[in-house]
């Protein structure tokens, strides 16, 4: 019991990470159709820029002024880079942030190097929030799930019950019956890729303490963030965060479940084993399969059911 | 073709007979290159150099392969890595297997059987991914090449976990009598196998199946209304791309005699999308001209730079950004002007450009090497020395520099960039007129 409370409270978290991420990626996708490779690197920057500033002047400011921060480079990749390549089609503007990945990793390296960076959970927020089953539930993961609700909430609002919010959501589904209704998609363009960049450098901001600051994050997250892109379904948020949930129990409740395959086999009165392909295909425990599912199930639901969970088109 | 006929040589149609010449010239080079660099003296060649050009052959049949996709098919894939890296595992256990007396192959077929399971897992990953095009083509191959990426760390049987496979190359079967213990000697039949399947990927593309799958690129809707299923064309064609990839891993595992999960991982088949998309997807010889390029790039900056990826990413995004035909387009573009007898009048607007774009490239190299002095470099307790002369990364004096030339390269480079568009813009009008006056 105390494993299954525990793993549903850091998959809670875990979910709401990626749903940071992946709500701006999901956004940016269905509103422009630009797959942005480059957004877990935003990421990263986020939690490098968060590592900076609140060496200087604290965490509070850097909660604040990283996301802004990546939210520029955001709005400046969209003005500069992608409206250059934006005749020459979607693909174009794929590869053209899938170049960013190589120079935004590269580009940290050189400026903070190859080691990871101490970025620590601030001391405010180091204590022990409960005590559960004798295992201690940090306080500064109550803080994440906090500021990520907060976000929902925020992204909500802005959707729900804004002007902007309600030219975003029809420009989700019809983006040309938009512009033809005579508002400047480019600027709502542009401000949806800013805004999903500063998402993705407030998940850093937050999440580059709970993990680890390096070099490798955005390799680390980015494919997961794609998967639940597409398993929630293009254009949904809603999808996306579902997705993103399970995603992360997913993450979660595989590693401390330590059955295998052959383990179902049991009831039937078959015993594997043996030093052989099979054998050891049937033999290893769920805690080392669970990174390949994600992928696994993004497959298997885009060869069945294009549009995601609840998305409203085909991918 | 005589000059009388020029209406008719398009693009891509180039005179069959200079075009041979020009191959056969391609194949000399890289069948004497080697011996340029052997050292006479001691009776040795240059392991850094056959190294370097045996990783170019096999890269020039990864790049082609992956171009049967990209550049033919209009499919972005993100899994090429993986029929790659299954040609590899493939022939490791073969040769261990060869080398036990179990079956008795020739070393010079082998490869082949890279190339089958190559074909193989493209069969198979290929029924999943072909179904859809364009973006979810994309992302459903990403997820293929991460399941993979992750089942090969995984599983230690076939794939030897993290530490890989490793075997003995010297099975004592060959056709010629060869030992193939000598770098040359494997060099020669990585030549041997790149220009077998460069001719076969040539001629796929003069097959129906490559016409076709042209067309399900161009417009997929007409294609169907032909009365082609493009499913099945961008099937084939990914199956066969995975057969000829196979080739390369195999060619891969023989060289090297190991292969480790990087050679199935993304960066990979990120490298065959840089590859081929630098070089010029839009002609058939363009991603050989990136697999070179690349190669050299990859083994000869990364001994000078630590951070020879950082030129590749901004040459990539110059590439998308500006010129989205590759190098190759660029050449195949002056190919009208040149037949025109035009090219001269471009000589001088190119020379205007050469002095601004050389200072922009120097001072980029410059600023790169001492940003990433102060942090790799250092760690690393090297002095830095760029051009051949020794740098002190805290003084004033380089920054300055380098911040000139970038800024005023820049700067320089905008405005003559477009008086060189003007004057191209004029040349290729007048080439067109030209052609219609006759």
């Amino acid at each position: 019991m105390e494993i299954v409370v525990g793993s549903l409270l850091n998959g809670l978290v875990y979910g709401m990470l990626l749903f940071m991420l992946a709500s701006g990626l999901t956004l940016i996708f269905s509103m422009m159709g630009v797959l942005n490779f480059a957004h877990a690197s935003i990421y990263m920057l986020g939690a490098y820029f968060a590592y900076e500033i609140s060496r200087w002047v604290g965490f509070v400011p850097a909660l604040i002024l990283a996301p802004i921060l990546c939210g520029a480079i955001g709005a400046a990749i969209e003005i500069w880079g992608l409206r250059r390549v934006h005749h020459n089609g979607h693909i174009a503007e794929l590869l053209f942030t899938f170049g960013l990945v190589f120079i935004i990793q590269r580009g940290l390296q050189m400026i903070w190097g190859m080691l990871p960076m101490p970025y620590r959970v601030p001391p405010a927020l180091d204590f022990a929030l409960f005590t559960m089953y004798g295992a201690n539930f940090p306080a500064y993961r109550g803080f994440m799930l906090l500021v990520s609700a907060g976000m929902l909430l925020a992204i909500y609002l802005l959707l729900k019950k804004t002007r902007i919010g309600l030219i975003i959501q029809a420009a989700l589904t019809h983006p040309n019956m938009v512009s033809a209704l005579g508002h400047n998609v480019p600027v709502v363009f542009t401000t949806v890729f800013a805004g999903g960049c500063l998402l993705a450098g407030l998940a850093g901001v937050i999440g580059g303490n709970y993990l680890t600051t390096e070099s490798s994050m955005a390799d680390a997250m980015g494919p997961i963030v794609f998967v639940v892109v597409v398993f929630g379904g293009l254009g949904s948020l809603g999808g996306c965060f579902v997705a993103s949930i399970i995603m992360g129990m997913i993450q979660t409740f595989a590693v401390v479940f330590d059955y295998t395959l052959g383990d179902l086999l049991v009831p039937l009165g078959v015993s594997v084993g043996g030093d052989n392909l099979l054998g050891e295909i049937l033999t290893v425990p769920m805690a080392r399969i669970g990174p390949l599912l994600p992928y696994a199930m993004m497959i298997l639901m885009l060869l069945f059911r294009p549009r995601g969970l609840l998305g409203t088109r085909d991918t | 073709m005589s000059e009388a006929t020029p209406a008719t040589v398009a693009i891509g149609a180039k005179p069959m007979g200079r075009a041979w010449l020009w191959w056969g010239a391609l194949l000399l080079l890289a069948l004497v290159l080697p011996w340029m660099f052997y050292d006479w003296t001691t009776g040795r060649h240059s392991g850094f150099m056959i190294s370097m050009l045996s990783q170019a052959g096999m890269m020039v049949i990864f790049a082609l392969s992956y171009n049967m996709l990209m550049g033919q098919a209009g499919l972005l894939s993100f899994c090429h890595a993986v029929f790659f890296g299954m040609g590899g595992y493939t022939v490791i256990h073969l040769l261990s297997s060869i080398g036990a007396g179990d079956i008795g192959i020739p070393m010079e077929v082998v490869p082949l059987f890279g190339g089958l399971a190559g074909l193989g897992m493209a069969i198979v990953f290929g029924y999943m991914a072909t179904k859809q095009r364009a973006t979810a083509f994309a992302m459903i191959t990403m997820g293929i090449g991460e399941l993979l990426a992750t089942a090969s760390v995984m599983f230690h049987h076939f794939f030897g976990g993290e530490g890989g496979i490793t075997t003995d190359r010297m099975i004592d079967r060959s056709l010629f009598g060869l030992t193939y213990a000598q770098g040359i000697q494997v060099y020669y039949l990585i030549i041997g196998w790149t220009v077998i399947s460069v001719v076969g990927m040539y001629f796929l593309t003069q097959t129906p199946l490559g016409r076709m799958a042209n067309a399900c690129r161009d417009n997929f809707e007409r294609a169907q209304f032909v009365g082609y299923d493009p499913k099945i064309v961008r099937f084939v064609q990914f199956a066969l791309s995975g057969l000829f990839a196979g080739i390369g891993g195999g060619l891969y595992a023989i060289t090297y005699e190991i292969v480790t999960f990087d050679a199935m991982a993304g960066p990979l088949s990120a490298n065959a999308l840089l590859m081929a998309y630098i070089g010029g997807t839009t002609v058939f010889a363009g991603p050989i001209l990136g697999a070179v390029l690349i190669t050299v790039l990859q083994s000869g900056v990364s001994l000078l730079s630590n951070s020879w990826l950082v030129y590749v990413g901004v040459l990539f995004i110059t590439m998308v950004t500006f010129v989205p035909t590759g190098l190759a387009g660029i050449v195949v573009a002056h190919g009208p002007i040149h037949k025109a007898g035009q090219l001269g009048r471009l000589t001088v607007p190119y020379l205007r450009l050469l002095v601004p774009g050389v200072a922009l490239l120097l001072g980029f190299i410059g600023l790169v090497e001492l940003l990433s002095f102060l942090t790799i470099g250092a760690a690393q307790g090297k002095k830095l020395s760029l051009f051949g002369a020794a740098i002190d990364v805290n003084a004033f004096q380089p920054w300055a520099i380098v911040a000139v030339c970038v800024l005023g390269g820049a700067g320089w480079l905008r405005i003559e960039s477009k008086a060189f568009n003007r004057v191209w813009e004029q040349v290729t009008a007048d080439v067109k007129a030209r052609e219609l006056l006759r």
